[in-house]
């Protein structure tokens, strides 16, 4: 049971957050098919750190990047994403 | 030649303190080169090697296992057998296996306790009803066994299932698949284990794969840490890791690996007869031999290597289970365990070869590796032989994700984590 | 023992029984405390050779006093006499024996224990499956250890939450200390204790210095939170901690209804005084009633004022047992030798004659304690006569849920033990989990058959070197091929006397040879605990619609719909389901129909940018809708498979409304997020998830226009038009929306005025001749007239092109999933499409499969059947191979599992009005 440092809301418990997909896993819309059928079909899958998304679905619903070690549980960072981001 | 097992020799060695019997496998030393090369001592890897030997008569083969053997998910999971699912090629490939199941004790001479006590998937309302007769009506049509139980003979076979009406999820009825049932998950990997060796299969345990040899678009052999080893085909099964060992070659696949926990509880005299689950809930109850009843749930459906899982996963899992069955609530949890699973994109397995040369696949097992054994094995031994798909193993290739023609029993789509 | 272990005082006041008998005990007792206390040694019988047991311990590591103890749904099987303390009426029972504990007739397997050696079962019954499951079930009735219960619980369980700075783990001396310091420090301080008064080891060995309940008072009155009774069971990520509480002991009945409660608690920091657990010694005949570990002895004989032996033999390897010998002594008891396996010891009490180089080789007793003990001096065999054995072959530290938390061990060599390391969590562990008294190595002495190592499985040296012998020889073959260390007690006396053993056959030293692993929970726990309220509901709760009461006065039929219940039909007169239905769908094709639609998903998409956001959620195109203006709409996912389907509405310039199914809501509502806050947060526009904000309410049928016209005192919009309006004095929103096939409108209403909107159109329905329906008479009117269904021919698996949705895909692409459709095998020969069917018998099975009369192999399936609702006759929709172009063809359904079948012609699925001209203008 993680604990996950919403950006917005502090730090919850992780029953509150949903895992959607690693960020290089994110099909860009206007990409080729290809390129759009690699990201969505394959992953690097490491056992160490990656880039994950992460939503405080039953929270804020804000989306979140964490960067979380896959054997550890450490979660060395997390970044909002999304609209208010960009701001 | 070592001594069959036999009851006559078990009494044999109650006169000589069980003196007589030898090592189940040799320890032998890596040899510079083998036919093929198995990376990964499971079940599947063990029972690939003795397929390899029985069926294709190739005897030189090497089964390199990182650890000890069958101590990956053939040692973690929930002991299920059965062939009940809804498509043709899960269900095809599965009973292939089911039937070797039945078996499997005398053809390996090792017990592997497989109990065919029937598999039931309950069904909670007239959508599930209708889901089960459909998911029926495919076995039957290809000659699997399947058949719907009303309430009063779930009540027979399970009388301490909540039959009542006021039950959050009532239960109208049940599929049964009769043949299914449950064995002993470690017999199985050892059973393959000292029939592959018998055969001259290699099984060389503390010997961590760390890289690959490589000519040009062709592997050739692996670099371990007990040195190279080279090998005509070399054949990565190591589900759970999969993307790891495939990692070495620089392959990127369509598994992100998470943690599936499963428990037993202290062991008491027979109260569950049957496997039990459910069309709408997500657990899985069965008692062992011992007595502890065997539970399970989803997968902690977020990505990790950890074997650690998240409580309230498991605790979900548990009120499902006691809900259906209240006699539950005393028993004591007694063990929490957790595997490494490959969660394939679309929640079947992947049996083949791999856009390199000589290197071949057999994993992406999501959930539900251990029922296939024998049937993964058998078709990954004839691919490794024969360097093409078995008709069984084809529809599961490694390239349809790219083409569309995936396999997708609960419909869900590519996310892992909405399986 | 012989007799009473414990002279009465007067304060035997609390009745309990033991297999029937009636006994008393003390207040503070533990039942093998009070069954000691009464002269009852033999407590139980073993797993697999029902070998006689009695107590061994004086705690949680108790492996052989095993009991049922409660009654009806409060029957807790395979409860440890050391861990319940006896309350007035105690039910406790022993187990796994037939007829009688004394007489037990499966004691018959220790006769043929030489045959039955670890792994036996792998090496015999072979034959069919079918074979072995006849022995597999004498194996399962004379395994399992209690009897299972049969009856629902009749208590609660509660679950908390709790967050502290400083979790401490045992109220020993250590445990105490840390708490109070950290109290003191200003920390929120949890002290969490698995026995039912603080104090640990002082309980056995007082420290004057240290008055456990003093300090006790001290950190609560600092704030801090003493939970006893209560055991750190599992450690998990980020020091979340799950602490299982009994409110009240094994099968009593609760005060408040909650018999145990459920902690989660997330700790800033966590303290690990969890102490020491005792190695048993082994030797032949180690684990019969009268064996105990010596620091149980001092425990009953401090704590509890039982004397469990007279004539006692103490067999040790290091000095903490000459403390225990001094207490046999103060307790005015004999010990006949102290069998000291090193050269050399401490001082000895008086009276107490100590032999070095000793160890105990073997055992032999009667019913309930020792009759004679044979040791090993100095290489020759001696024998005493002894009731009690009390053991001590040094210590493990209790080092569980550091494991747990990921947390290296290290190896003493002087304790022969593993000791607490680095943890990756903010966690440490103090005390003598950290510093164990030495304990050298000592060979086993006695023949290794009967020299017990897993006392519970019956797993003994000689299985081990078994085991060693057949090749099992990591510590996890040992574990599994032995089942050493997989009882209820999790190995916690018998992994480091096997480890031992497995290192000595290895010729390695101990850390060489491995470890296994130790997993949650530190002790069983409850699995009725666990589960909590959820035991009840399976953990769904139940999502009522706004207009739920309303419809309850009808009485309808409810039918589940995954966290919903709606209304399925409406039966009067005595109508059963599919005879309410079929009424309510002529009512609706030939008057009109009202029916509730509020859980279907509904969005609210705004903004200047609301347009390409669901260009690109939509696969259909949207763009181009006009103000007041709607559309059916699909949406793909990313893999180019529909997955659902719904309305898009233009409500205003830059107001759209999209609806969706009931069963994908929450999805899309995350998908919805998912493309607006991860794709595409640069567009200008909102997503608002208005689902549960209105209800909503379809009005269907030929007279539908006339009976709104009359409500709204408005021209209702025409088809796929959209109009505000006002209908009993409250705004709602008109959608001219049909999926019955008639002239059809949605009517949403902010949920809290849906009452009388629902009611007002009711009244004017029925005045016309109308009624409510529900979703069976809906089922019937989307099947009759071909409209496909997310869950039925929206099967996950199924292109546009399957479902006769291609030609609405949005030319330009761009939209999620079009990249995934032009992969070849979406559009490849052989792929399942929409399809209608006509019986040309009787009643098409549903979920049934399509096979040609030549083959068996289906070629698709039957996804929703029913009847012409005014004609008569058996439709169906269905997906086959290729079906689109099969048109005309004769197939058969087959359902074998339902012995039903019909036979069929492949039509168009639109039977009812297929040019619409029911509903358009």
């Amino acid at each position: 049971m993680y604990e996950i440092a919403c950006p917005h809301c502090g730090p919850r418990a992780q029953t509150e957050f949903t895992y959607e997909r690693t960020v290089d896993a994110v099909v860009d819309p206007a990409a080729d098919a290809h390129t759009a059928m690699q990201a969505l079909f394959t992953r690097a899958n490491p056992m160490g750190l990656d880039e994950e998304i992460w939503r405080h679905t039953y929270g804020c619903r804000a989306w979140m990047v964490l960067t979380r070690h896959r054997v550890t549980h450490v979660i060395e960072a997390v970044k909002a994403i999304g609209p208010e981001a960009l701001a | 030649m070592k001594t069959p097992y036999s009851a006559f020799s078990l009494l044999r060695g109650a006169l000589n303190g069980q003196k007589h019997w030898q090592p189940a496998w040799r320890d032998p030393e890596p040899r510079s080169s083998y036919d093929v090369i198995i990376i990964g001592g499971g079940g599947h890897g063990l029972a690939t090697a003795y397929y390899l030997a029985k069926v294709h008569g190739i005897t030189n083969v090497a089964v390199l296992e990182k650890s000890w053997i069958g101590g990956g998910n053939t040692g973690r999971n929930t002991t299920l057998v059965r062939s009940n699912y809804r498509l043709p090629q899960l269900h095809n490939l599965f009973e292939f296996g089911l039937k070797l199941w039945h078996g499997m004790s005398d053809e390996l001479n090792y017990n592997v306790m497989f109990s065919p006590r029937g598999a039931m998937f309950l069904g909670h309302n007239d959508g599930d009803m209708i889901k089960l007769a459909e998911r029926g009506d495919a076995m039957r049509c290809d000659g699997i066994d399947a058949e719907l139980l009303s309430p009063k003979q779930i009540a027979k076979l399970e009388p301490l299932l909540d039959l009542s009406r006021g039950a959050r999820f009532p239960i109208d009825g049940a599929l049964i698949q009769w043949r299914a049932g449950t064995a002993r998950h470690d017999a199985v990997a050892w059973g393959y284990a000292r029939a592959a060796d018998a055969l001259g299969v290699d099984i060389i345990q503390k010997c961590e794969v760390t890289g690959f040899v490589r000519d040009g678009n062709r592997i050739t052999g692996v670099e371990t840490t007990r040195g190279r080893i080279l090998g005509g085909r070399t054949g990565i099964c190591v589900a759970g890791h999969s993307g790891q060992v495939a990692g070495l070659a620089g392959l990127k696949l369509p598994i992100e690996s998470q943690t599936l926990q499963a428990l037993v509880t202290e062991g008491v005299k027979p109260m569950v007869q049957s496997v039990v689950m459910s069309q709408s809930l997500h657990c899985y109850i069965s008692q062992s031999d011992k007595g502890g009843i065997v539970m399970g749930g989803d997968p902690d459906n977020w990505p990790s290597y950890a074997r650690r899982g998240q409580p309230t996963v498991v605790e979900g899992a548990i009120a499902q289970a006691v809900s259906i069955m209240p006699a539950l609530s005393r028993l004591r949890m007694l063990r929490t365990w957790s595997g490494v699973t490959d969660m394939s994109f679309d929640g079947a397995p992947i049996i083949g070869p791999t856009p390199i040369d000589g290197l071949y696949l057999n994993g992406g097992w999501c959930y539900g590796g251990f029922k296939a054994t024998p049937a993964s094995g058998w078709t990954y031994a004839h691919t490794l032989a024969t360097g093409k798909a078995h008709e069984l193993n084809a529809p599961f290739s490694l390239e349809r994700f790219m083409t569309g023609a995936t396999i997708d029993e609960t419909a869900v789509g590519p996310m892992p984590n909405h399986r | 023992m012989s007799g009473p272990a414990r002279a009465p005082s007067g304060d035997e006041t609390i009745p309990f029984t033991f297999d029937g008998t009636a006994y008393r005990a003390r207040p503070g007792d533990t039942l093998a405390a009070a069954l000691l206390a009464n002269g009852v040694g033999l407590v139980a019988r073993s797993f697999k050779y029902h070998r006689p047991r009695g107590i061994m311990s004086a705690g949680i590591e108790e492996p052989n006093a095993l009991v049922t103890v409660g009654t009806g749904g409060r029957t807790e099987p395979n409860t440890r006499a050391t861990d319940v303390f006896v309350y007035p009426g105690l039910v406790a029972k022993s187990q796994n024996r037939w007829p009688s504990l004394s007489f037990d007739v499966a004691a018959i397997f220790g006769l043929a224990a030489p045959a039955l050696g670890a792994g036996f079962y792998y090496k015999t019954f072979f034959g069919p499956a079918k074979h072995w499951m006849r022995y597999e079930g004498f194996i399962r009735r004379a395994a399992g250890l209690g009897d299972a219960p049969t009856e629902a619980d009749p208590d609660n369980f509660s679950q908390v939450a709790g967050f502290c700075d400083v979790l401490v783990v045992g109220s020993g001396p250590a445990g105490l200390k840390a708490a109070l310091e950290a109290a003191e420090a200003g920390n929120r301080v949890f002290l969490v204790e698995q026995d039912a008064v603080p104090g640990g080891s002082l309980l056995r060995d007082p420290d004057s210095g240290l008055d456990p309940a003093a300090m006790i008072q001290r950190i609560e009155a600092l704030g801090g939170k003493v939970l006893l009774r209560t055991t750190a069971s599992g450690y998990w990520d980020h020091n979340f901690l799950t602490l299982t509480q009994r409110l009240v002991e094994p099968g009593a009945v609760p005060t408040n209804g909650f018999a145990q409660r459920l902690w989660h608690v997330r700790a800033g920091r966590v303290v690990l005084a969890t102490g020491l657990i005792e190695r048993p010694v082994p030797f032949a005949g180690n684990d019969l009633p009268g064996v105990m570990l010596s620091q149980a002895v001092r425990s009953y004989i401090r704590r509890w004022g039982v004397v469990p032996g007279q004539r006692v033999v103490i067999a040790t390897n290091n000095d903490d047992a000459y403390l225990t010998a001094a207490a046999i002594i103060e307790a005015g008891a004999q010990v006949v030798a102290l069998l000291d396996a090193r050269a050399s010891g401490p001082a000895a009490p008086a009276g107490v004659t100590v032999y070095h180089d000793a160890r105990p080789a073997g055992a032999t007793g009667r019913k309930h304690g020792l009759r004679k003990v044979t040791a090993v001096i100095g290489g020759s065999e001696q024998s005493f006569d002894a009731d009690l054995l009390a053991m001590s072959g040094g210590f493990v530290p209790v080092s569980h849920l550091h494991m747990q938390a990921g947390g290296k061990l290290v190896w003493d060599e002087a304790a022969q033990a593993f000791i607490p390391g680095e943890t990756p969590q903010v966690c440490e562990t103090i005390g003598s989990a950290i510093s164990p008294p030495p304990a050298p190595a000592v060979a086993p002495a006695g023949k290794a058959k009967k020299s017990f190592v897993d006392f519970q499985n019956d797993v003994s040296l000689a299985d081990i070197d078994l085991a060693w012998q057949e090749g099992y020889r990591s510590v996890e073959h040992l574990k599994r091929y032995t089942t050493l260390g997989m009882a209820t007690d999790q190995g916690k006396t018998s992994n480091m006397v096997a480890l031992a053993r497995l290192a000595e056959k290895q010729g390695v030293t101990v850390p060489q040879a491995g470890l296994t692993t130790f997993r949650p929970p530190f002790t069983p726990v409850t699995m009725g605990l666990l589960a909590g309220a959820g035991a009840r509901n399976a953990g769904a709760h139940v999502r009522r619609i706004p207009l739920h009461a309303l419809h309850e006065a009808h009485d309808p039929i409810w039918q589940p719909l995954g966290y919903w219940f709606r209304p399925r039909a409406y039966p009067v007169n005595g109508e059963n389901l599919a005879q309410a239905a079929l009424r309510e769908a002529q009512t609706v094709r030939t008057v009109a129909g009202l029916s509730d639609v509020s859980t279907l998903g509904k969005f609210e998409v705004s903004g200047p940018d609301a347009a390409k956001l669901l260009e690109l959620v939509c696969a259909t195109t949207v763009g181009k809708l006009a103000t007041g203006r709607g559309r059916y709409t699909f949406m793909l996912r990313e893999d180019g498979f529909v997955f659902d389907d719904g309305t898009v509405w233009r409500l205003a310039e830059d107001r759209y409304l999209l609806t969706s199914s009931t069963g994908g809501a929450d999805r899309m509502a995350g998908h919805l997020s998912y493309v607006r806050q991860v794709l595409r947060p640069d567009l200008k526009c909102s997503v608002v998830n208005v689902q549960e904000h209105y209800a909503g309410i379809a009005l269907a049928g030929p007279r539908a226009r006339s009976i709104l016209a009359a409500l709204t005192g408005a021209e209702p919009p025409r088809h796929m038009g959209y109009a505000p309006g006002t209908l009993a004095g409250t705004p709602v929103h008109v959608l001219a929306a049909s999926y019955s096939g008639e002239r059809a409108f949605e009517i949403h209403v902010e949920a809290s005025h849906a009452e009388q909107v629902w009611q007002a159109i009711e009244d004017a329905t029925r005045a016309e001749g109308g009624a409510p329906y529900g979703l069976e008479a809906m089922e019937l009117l989307r099947i009759e007239k071909g409209h496909v269904v997310v869950g039925g021919e929206v099967d996950g698996r199924s292109t546009p092109h399957d479902l006769g949705l291609g030609g609405m895909l949005g030319k330009a692409g761009g939209f999620v999933g079009a990249a995934g459709l032009t992969r070849p095998a979406l559009s490849a020969a052989g792929r399942n499409n929409f399809v209608g069917l006509v019986s040309l018998d009787g009643p098409i099975p549903e979920g049934g499969m399509l096979i040609t009369r030549a083959g068996t192999s289906p070629q698709g399936h039957v996804t929703a059947a029913a009847r012409r609702i005014l004609e008569g006759g058996a439709i169906a929709l269905a997906l086959l191979q290729d079906g689109h172009k099969r048109h005309g063809e004769e197939l058969t359904v087959s359902s074998p599992t339902r012995g039903e079948k019909a036979r069929v012609r492949v039509t168009s699925p639109h039977f009812y009005d297929p040019a619409g001209e029911r509903y358009r203008d």
